[in-house]
């Protein structure tokens, strides 16, 4: 009896709050079609406010803006994410480490507005001193990667602290140089990781609104500030179509990437099981 | 020891980072605890040197802080706008955390006792919300909970209520929407935590004579407590410095610590005051924080 009630009773709260998490998006989806710009009662289909997205340059411009920012503050993350996480993992000791992983992990528990605030003094203070750089997707790419590293750097730790260092000594020994270990052994294997940082470090700067907010300058606006920009101002379904297009794609990708994962988890593990049975008839034959 | 004749590799590659970080992360912040101990300037410079210009000897400015904690010259203490603003960060960051670990812990126990084969689609199911865009799904809840909203339709429709309900610009808003944006922080520490839970120990529970609730509450939540406790940090850290949820969906009345230094800076343009709010702010962080190391002893 108390089986079947936990059994129906953990559907239910499965249940409530998956619709809990996911009835913001049906709403933005259902709404985007609609034929007035009221959103309470449906009144009818039209595709209005998808035409009035692409017409709007703000939204336009903003969006291409955040790909640019976002695609940079990815490559730049995951680059320096790679860097500190082999530091952490490989180089036990060296002067300053209690100080480097300090900073690096810092970001991950500080407020973005301290972040944004202290990058732009910081900015302020050497625009003044060198009339450079002018507040603009610089300083916000800048903004985003402090961030976007900081993730990227536990992503691509974890899986440096779980790889195998015996294939690496293996390739030292048979005189690679250490450059050609990393490259040819290290990268490989944590490839998957860094893609990984990468597309966090992406999605957190494509996302970002307050940093963005505070490193900006006049006439430059990412795809959020201008959302945040009408969001204050009422209700907008072209927002709620800009969320659909965002939502379906979204979709998409994630659904990509974990097939692309498992293709790739296939792979090496058909890989492995070719090389140990390759290892046993050699061994039989011996 | 392998490393020993990579010297110049070594020191390159540990530089890269250090540098960057020490430019972007630990400059700026200097910059920011600097300008909190000084003058506040005119609108062409917006604060002063910290050195006397007269006597060339440096002089630290408290009294940004002290403005902080009482109005003007012998005030009354901790009335402040300022300190209201704190409070009210700590105690929607403390409600957020408490709503998401009772409709967390639940959601995340019948994960983990679901199917093996069923728990990575559920578990992709909480996250695919969380990657798309946070201030989308936070400026829906402001026409689901809109006086004229689908919600209130939806009540009235049902005849539960005969006028709108008020709950956009309310603590209701405010809590909803904390709660639905930082659910998944709760959510994927305590999964991590129940998935590992051995269910020999239930059933040794229920052999000795417990019941299903009692072997939940002594068996089960005790050994969880190292996932609450990190749901709950996960939860109440980026709380508390929340900036966007109450711009989109609290009133005046609900205003947070985050919205009052972007205030301070650009509307009062007072930047010593800014700042020192922002290094208070860090507290509000570092100390549950401490407390938290100090109880797991997870220090690196």
């Amino acid at each position: 009896m108390n089986r079947y009630l936990e059994k129906h009773f953990g559907k239910l709260w499965l249940g409530v709050t998956f619709l809990f998490l996911y009835l913001p998006l049906f709403f933005m989806i259902v709404f985007s079609f609609n034929s007035t710009r009221q959103d309470a009662v449906f009144t009818g289909f039209s595709l209005r406010w998808y035409e009035a997205l692409m017409r709007d340059t703000k939204i336009v411009n903003g969006f291409w803006l955040s790909i640019k920012v976002a695609t940079f503050a990815g490559v730049a993350s995951a680059v320096l994410a790679t860097f500190a996480a082999f530091v952490l993992v490989r180089y036990r000791r060296f002067s300053g480490r209690t100080l480097f992983s300090g900073m690096v992990n810092a970001p991950l528990v500080m407020p973005e507005v301290v972040i944004g605030l202290s990058l732009l003094l910081l900015m302020v203070g050497v625009q003044n001193a060198f009339g450079w750089p002018q507040r603009g997707m610089l300083t916000i790419v800048l903004g985003h990667t402090l961030l976007g590293m900081a993730y990227g750097m536990v992503v691509i730790q974890s899986r440096l602290l779980e790889m195998d260092r015996s294939i690496e000594e293996a390739a030292m020994d048979l005189g690679a140089k250490p450059l050609q270990v990393f490259f040819l052994i290290t990268m490989p294997n944590i490839l998957q990781a860094v893609f990984a940082a990468f597309l966090l470090a992406f999605t957190l700067s494509f996302d970002d609104v307050v940093i963005a907010e505070f490193l900006s300058g006049p006439g430059v606006n990412t795809l959020p500030q201008v959302i945040f920009g009408y969001a204050r101002r009422g209700i907008n379904p072209t927002i709620y179509a800009a969320a659909t297009l965002l939502i379906v794609s979204v979709t998409l990708v994630v659904i990509g990437y974990s097939v692309w994962v498992a293709r790739q988890t296939r792979r090496h593990e058909r890989e492995i099981a070719a090389a140990t049975r390759a290892e046993m008839a050699a061994l039989q034959a011996g | 020891m392998a490393h020993q004749w990579v010297a110049p590799g070594r020191r390159f590659v540990i530089g890269v980072p250090f540098v960057w970080l020490i430019v972007f992360f630990l400059l700026p912040f200097l910059i920011l605890l600097y300008i909190s101990f000084v003058d506040m300037g005119n609108d062409i410079s917006p604060f002063k040197p910290i050195w006397d210009s007269n006597t060339g000897l440096l002089k630290l400015k408290y009294e940004n802080y002290w403005s902080i904690f009482r109005t003007g010259d012998g005030g009354a203490l901790f009335q402040t706008i300022y300190i209201e603003a704190y409070v009210r960060s700590i105690w929607y960051a403390l409600c957020t955390a408490l709503l998401c670990l009772v409709i967390g812990y639940p959601f995340s126990y019948f994960i983990a006792r679901a199917k093996p084969g069923v728990r990575p689609a559920l578990l992709m199911m909480v996250m695919l919300p969380f990657w798309t865009s946070f201030l989308l799904r936070v400026y829906a809840w402001k026409g689901i909970l809109a006086d004229q909203g689908v919600l209130n339709q939806i009540f009235m429709g049902l005849g539960l209520i005969n006028e709108p309900l008020q709950m956009l610009y309310t603590d209701v808003s405010m809590l909803v929407g904390m709660t639905y944006v930082y659910l998944p922080f709760m959510v994927l520490p305590l999964y991590a935590n129940l998935v590992k839970l051995d269910p020999r120990l239930l059933e040794a529970a229920y052999d000795l004579g417990a019941s299903p609730l009692g072997a939940f509450w002594l068996v089960t939540v005790p050994l969880s407590k190292a996932g609450i406790i990190a749901g709950f940090m996960l939860v109440f850290i980026p709380s508390v410095g929340e900036f966007v949820i109450p711009s989109l969906l609290g009133g005046p009345e609900n205003i947070m610590i985050g919205r009052v230094v972007w205030d301070e800076m650009f509307s009062s343009n007072n930047w010593p005051r800014a700042t020192a709010l922002a290094v208070l702010m860090i507290g509000l962080i570092v100390v549950p924080l401490a407390i938290y190391y100090h109880y797991t002893g997870e220090r690196e």
